[in-house]
C-alpha cells in the first residue's frame, strides 16, 4: 500500500494504483481524454501530466505511472499548468472549431477541459488537417477530423465488445480510427463507443442533431429490453424520450448498454395505440373508454371464473399485481408470462434464477454454457464472461455454435451431453474454485432437471476466506420474468394450461409473442403500448404505457428489484396500466382495494414482500428433483437480437440494425 | 489526408487476389517464421508474414509486390488475428505497399543529411527519366517515393531501390544506376564513390589515425 503525497495531501492507495488515481483519491481532478477506468491503459493524449517527485525534472503522464512510496505529486504547480496547456493546444491544432454543429457540444471533454486548462486562444495559423468520414454503420455517426485519437473506441472494441472492427491505420498526422474498410462495427454495444468518444468525432446516428444535452430532463428508470435489468437515464424533451444512456450500476450493467437499450426510443412516439379500439364486425374501430370497458363488462358478466391474464416480456411488477388482483377477483387464477410456451418447473424461484449474480461471475474460473446465445439474450452477461475469461476461465457449451467474441470449446449441440458430462469437462469442473453453469432459455425445456441433477458440482461451500458459491444460472430474456413469476405468473404446463382452460376472458398485458390463434374461443382484452401482435387479434384494445410512462418495479434475472420512476406522459388517451385495471375492475362490479400506486405497491409488498425492497431478492436454494435424463438439440430462443418485442419492432433504428447487421442489406453511404 | 495512398477497386481486387495462398516454398518458409515464436504467441509474426506475402505478389507480378486487401486478410486468416489488426500493421509501415509498384521501387532519402549533400540532384535526375513522386512509370519499370531518413547519412545522398541501397550519388551517378537497371544490369550497390568501400572517411582516417595499421593503446596519452 504506497503511502505518497499530492499537493501536500498523503493520500493511501492500493498496491498497483497509479499515479492519476491517487491524485483522484487526493480529491484532485486531472484532466484526461484517452485514460477510462474500464479500458486498459493507452497514455496517448497526455493530458494527464503531472509533476512527480522523485523523477526526471519533466512532467509525466499519471495515467500510466505506478504510485510508488514516498513520492511528491504536484498536480498545481507552473510545469503542470504550463504542461496542460502546451498539450491542449497540440489537441486543438487539428480540431475544427465546429462546436456549434456538433452533437457532443455541451457534453464534450474537450471542450470543457479547453475552458478549464487551455491557454484561451490559437496561435496556429497553418491550415488544419481534414480526415475523410468513414462509415461505422447505423449506429455511429463519425465525423473524424474532430478525433484527436485517443483510442477508447479501439480499445472498448478489442476488450469489451470483442469485436475487434475499429483500429487505427496509418501513422502521425495520417492517422486515422476507422473501421475495417469502413463497414459497419458488428456489435451490439457499438453504442457505447460513441459514449466513450471524449470528443464529437463519434456521436450517435440515430439521433444525430435532434437535441441539446442542456435541453433534456432526466428520468432514472430500468431498461426492459433484456432481463438485465440495465440501469439507465431517460433524457427527455417535452413529451418525448429523445436518449437512453447508461447509468453506472456495478453490480448490474456497469456503466455500458446495449444498442436495442439506447436506440429503441424513438420507438416510443411510433406506432402508439393512443385510444381505445373495439372490434366491430371483425374490425377494430375506435371507441371511448366507456365503450371499450361496456364490451368487456358484457363478457365479463357471463365469464363466471373463467378469465386469464398473460403478462407480457415488459411488463412491470405493479402492472403484473393489479391484473393478478382483478383475476383473482373473478375466482381464477389462471394467470402466466411465459408466453411463448416455455413450461419449467418454478417450484422453486432458486432453481430459476442467477444465483451467481451478474457481478460475481467474473471470478468464475470454470463456465458451462448450456442452450444460451449469451451475446443475444444478456449482452451484458456477456461481456462477464469475457471479463472471467481475461482472469483465466474456460468456457465450454453445449448448442448450436455461435460466435460469443470470445474462445468457446464447443461440446455438440446435443442436451443428452448433461447426462454424462464429457471427462474434459468435469475435470474442468472439479478443479474450478468457482464453476459456473449458465443454463438458457433454449435449454430450459429439454435441460432444466438434468441441469439441476448436476448443479451440485457447481457448489462450493463456505471457506474461511471465501464466502459459499453457487454456481448455478439460468438467464431468461424478458424484463417481466423474474417478477412475474415471483406473483405467481406461471402455469404447471405453461401457457397451454391457460390454452387448455379456454378462458371466456382472456387479458392480454402486453403480450405479443403467444400463439393468439389458440385462443380464438376467448374474448381477448390487449392492454398495452404498441400496434403489435396483440393488438391485431384483440377483441378490444385499452391502450397502456410504456416503461418509460409509469413507475414500476423490475426484477433482473439475479433477483434484484428494482425501481423506475416516469421519465414523460403517454400520449393521447394512453393511460397507465395499473389506472386502467382499477378503472375497469370498477366498472366490472370487483373493485380493487387500492386508489392510489403507493397503495398498490404496499398491497404488493404485502403480498410478497422481496418486490417492497429494493435489493437483491434472497432465494433459497432449494431445486425441485425433475426429471434428470435430458436429450435433444437447441434452438434459440432470439432469432433476431434487434427486433425481440414490440417496441424495438416499430422503432426505425432497431430495423435498420437488423437489416444492416444481421441480414446484410446494403445501407452505405455513397460517397458525396 | 493527401497523403494517404487511395486503395485500388475492392471487388477487382478481390477477383485478382482472392485465392491468394503461399507457394510451396513459401509455406516452407512461413512455418520456418512461425517456429520462431512460442505457441500462442503467433501474432509476432504479423510483420515477416506480411513481408512474405509482399514478395510472393512481387515474385507473381514480376513487380516489387503490394499489399491486396485479400492478401492481408489471408495474413490475418493465417495467423488467426482480426483483420483490422494486421490492416493496422500494414498500413503503418511505410515498407509495405498499399498499392501496385514497378519493378524496381526507387526510395530517395530526402531527410535533411542527404537534402545538404544533394538529394535535389537526385530527385532531379529522377525527373529527368520520367520517374514522378508517388507514380508507376508507364511502362512499369520504376516507381519514385521520397522517403525520410534511410541511416545512411555519412554516405549521403542515397536512394534505396527494392532491396539495396545506392550511396554518394550525384545527377550523373544516379542516372547511370536507373540507366543500367532499366537495361536489366544489376549496378554495384553501395557507394558509388570510386575507392570507397563503406562509409569509412574520404581521404583517409582525420581521428584514431595510430589505429590504421596497427591496434594502438591510446589510454596513456588521456
Amino acid at each position: 500500500m504506497p503511502k505518497l503525497k499530492v499537493d501536500g495531501i498523503e493520500v493511501e492507495v492500493p498496491q498497483g494504483a497509479t499515479v492519476l488515481q491517487a491524485c483522484e483519491a487526493a480529491g484532485k481532478e486531472i484532466p484526461r481524454f484517452c485514460y477510462h477506468e474500464r479500458l486498459s491503459i493507452a497514455g496517448n493524449c497526455r493530458m494527464c501530466l503531472v509533476e512527480v517527485k522523485p523523477g526526471p525534472p519533466k512532467p509525466q503522464a499519471s495515467c500510466a505511472l505506478p504510485a510508488a512510496d514516498n513520492q511528491e505529486v504536484r498536480t498545481d504547480s507552473p510545469m503542470v499548468k504550463a504542461a496542460r496547456e502546451g498539450v491542449m493546444e497540440f489537441l486543438l491544432i487539428n480540431h475544427p472549431l465546429d462546436c456549434p454543429i456538433c452533437d457532443q457540444g455541451g457534453e464534450c471533454d474537450l471542450q470543457d477541459q479547453s475552458v478549464a486548462y487551455g491557454r484561451g486562444q490559437s496561435r496556429y495559423e497553418e491550415n488544419k488537417r481534414a480526415v475523410t468520414e468513414k462509415y461505422m454503420g447505423p449506429i455511429i455517426k463519425t465525423v473524424m477530423t474532430r478525433c484527436i485519437q485517443c483510442t477508447r473506441c479501439v480499445r472498448f472494441g478489442e476488450e469489451v465488445a470483442g469485436v475487434e472492427d475499429i483500429g487505427a491505420i496509418y501513422r502521425g498526422e495520417n492517422m486515422q480510427i476507422t473501421t475495417y474498410l469502413e463497414k459497419a462495427f458488428k456489435s451490439e454495444l457499438s453504442g457505447n463507443v460513441a459514449d466513450l468518444c471524449p470528443v464529437g468525432a463519434l456521436t450517435h446516428k440515430p439521433v444525430a442533431f435532434e437535441y441539446r444535452p442542456w435541453e433534456l430532463k432526466r428520468n432514472l428508470s430500468i431498461d426492459v429490453m433484456d432481463a438485465v435489468g440495465t440501469n439507465i437515464r431517460l433524457d427527455s424533451r417535452g413529451r418525448q424520450v429523445m436518449r437512453v444512456l447508461p447509468r453506472i450500476n456495478e453490480d448490474v450493467n456497469e456503466e455500458w448498454a446495449h444498442d436495442k437499450t439506447r436506440y429503441h426510443v424513438d420507438a416510443l412516439v411510433r406506432r402508439r395505440l393512443d385510444r381505445p379500439f373495439v372490434r366491430k364486425d371483425g374490425k377494430l374501430v375506435p371507441a371511448t373508454w366507456e365503450e371499450a370497458f361496456d364490451a368487456i363488462a358484457g363478457v365479463a358478466a357471463n365469464a363466471g371464473s373463467s378469465v386469464a391474464a398473460i403478462a407480457g416480456d415488459l411488463l412491470d411488477a405493479e402492472t403484473m399485481y393489479a391484473a393478478k388482483a382483478l383475476v383473482k377477483a373473478f375466482g381464477s387464477d389462471l394467470l402466466e408470462g411465459r408466453q411463448t410456451g416455455m413450461a419449467y418447473d418454478t417450484s422453486s424461484l432458486s432453481a430459476v434464477a442467477f444465483n451467481t449474480t451478474i457481478a460475481a461471475l467474473e471470478e468464475a474460473d470454470a463456465i458451462l454454457l448450456v442452450g444460451t446465445n449469451l451475446r443475444w439474450e444478456a449482452p451484458l452477461v456477456n461481456t462477464r464472461v469475457r471479463k472471467a475469461i481475461k482472469r483465466g476461465a474456460k468456457v465450454f457449451a453445449i448448442g448450436p455454435q455461435v460466435d460469443l467474441t470470445y474462445k468457446v470449446e464447443w461440446l455438440g449441440d446435443d442436451l443428452g451431453l448433461l447426462n454424462s458430462l464429457p471427462e474434459n469437462l468435469a475435470q474442468a469442473i472439479d478443479n474450478a474454485k468457482k464453476p459456473a453453469l449458465i443454463l438458457g432459455p433454449g435449454a430450459l425445456k429439454n435441460g432444466h432437471g438434468a441441469a439441476l441433477a448436476i448443479a451440485g458440482a457447481f457448489q462450493r461451500a463456505a471457506t474461511e476466506t471465501e464466502a459459499a458459491w453457487n454456481g448455478f444460472n439460468v438467464v431468461h430474456t424478458a424484463a417481466a420474468r423474474m417478477a412475474g413469476l415471483m406473483l405467481g405468473y406461471a402455469q404447471k404446463g405453461g401457457i397451454a394450461d391457460i390454452v387448455a382452460a379456454s378462458p371466456k376472458l382472456a387479458f392480454f398485458l402486453g403480450a405479443d409473442e403467444v400463439d393468439f390463434s389458440k385462443f380464438a374461443g376467448s374474448f381477448k382484452v390487449y392492454i398495452g403500448h404498441h400496434g403489435d401482435q396483440g393488438a391485431h387479434h384483440a377483441d378490444v384494445i385499452l391502450p397502456g404505457a410504456t416503461y418509460a410512462e409509469k413507475p414500476g418495479t423490475y426484477v433482473n434475472l439475479e433477483g434484484r428489484v428494482q425501481r423506475a420512476d416516469r421519465a414523460v406522459f403517454a400520449p393521447g388517451e394512453a393511460r397507465e396500466d395499473w389506472t386502467i385495471l382499477r378503472a375497469l375492475s370498477e366498472k366490472l362490479g370487483r373493485t380493487l382495494p387500492f386508489d392510489s400506486f403507493d397503495e398498490l405497491r404496499a398491497a404488493m409488498a404485502s403480498e410478497v414482500p422481496a418486490l417492497g425492497q429494493e435489493g437483491l431478492a434472497e432465494f433459497a436454494w432449494n431445486p425441485p428433483s425433475l426429471a434428470s435424463q435430458a436429450s435433444g438439440p437447441v434452438t434459440y430462443p432470439v432469432a433476431d437480437f434487434y427486433l425481440t418485442n414490440a417496441i424495438c419492432r416499430a422503432s426505425p433504428t432497431m430495423q435498420r440494425c437488423s437489416a444492416e447487421l444481421l441480414h446484410g442489406e446494403d445501407f452505405a453511404e455513397a460517397a458525396e | 489526408m493527401a497523403d494517404a495512398p487511395q486503395l485500388p477497386d475492392e471487388a477487382e481486387v478481390r477477383a485478382r487476389w482472392g485465392a491468394f495462398a503461399w507457394t510451396p516454398a513459401n509455406a516452407e518458409k512461413a512455418r520456418e517464421i512461425m517456429a520462431r515464436y512460442p505457441a500462442g504467441r503467433q501474432m509476432s509474426c504479423t510483420i515477416p508474414f506480411l513481408d512474405l506475402a509482399q514478395r510472393q505478389v512481387g515474385a507473381e507480378t514480376n513487380t516489387q509486390g503490394w499489399l491486396p486487401v485479400p492478401v492481408i486478410e489471408f495474413v490475418a486468416r493465417e495467423l488467426d488475428m482480426p483483420y483490422i489488426r494486421v490492416f493496422e500493421v500494414a498500413t503503418f509501415y511505410t515498407m509495405f505497399n498499399l498499392v501496385p509498384v514497378g519493378r524496381y521501387h526507387v526510395q530517395v532519402c530526402g531527410t535533411t543529411p542527404c537534402m545538404l549533400r544533394g538529394s535535389d540532384d537526385v530527385m532531379a535526375a529522377c525527373k529527368s527519366r520520367g520517374l514522378k513522386k508517388g507514380h508507376t512509370t508507364a511502362d512499369g519499370l520504376f516507381t519514385l517515393t521520397e522517403v525520410e531518413c534511410m541511416g545512411n547519412c555519412s554516405s549521403a545522398p542515397m536512394v534505396q531501390i527494392n532491396d539495396d541501397n545506392f550511396e554518394d550519388l550525384d545527377y550523373d551517378r544516379t542516372l547511370a544506376i536507373l540507366d543500367a537497371l532499366a537495361k536489366g544490369e544489376s549496378p554495384k550497390t553501395g557507394t558509388q564513390e570510386p575507392g570507397r568501400h563503406t562509409v569509412e572517411p574520404l581521404g583517409g582516417p582525420t581521428t584514431l589515425t595510430a589505429m590504421v595499421s596497427e591496434n594502438h593503446d591510446y589510454r596513456g596519452e588521456w
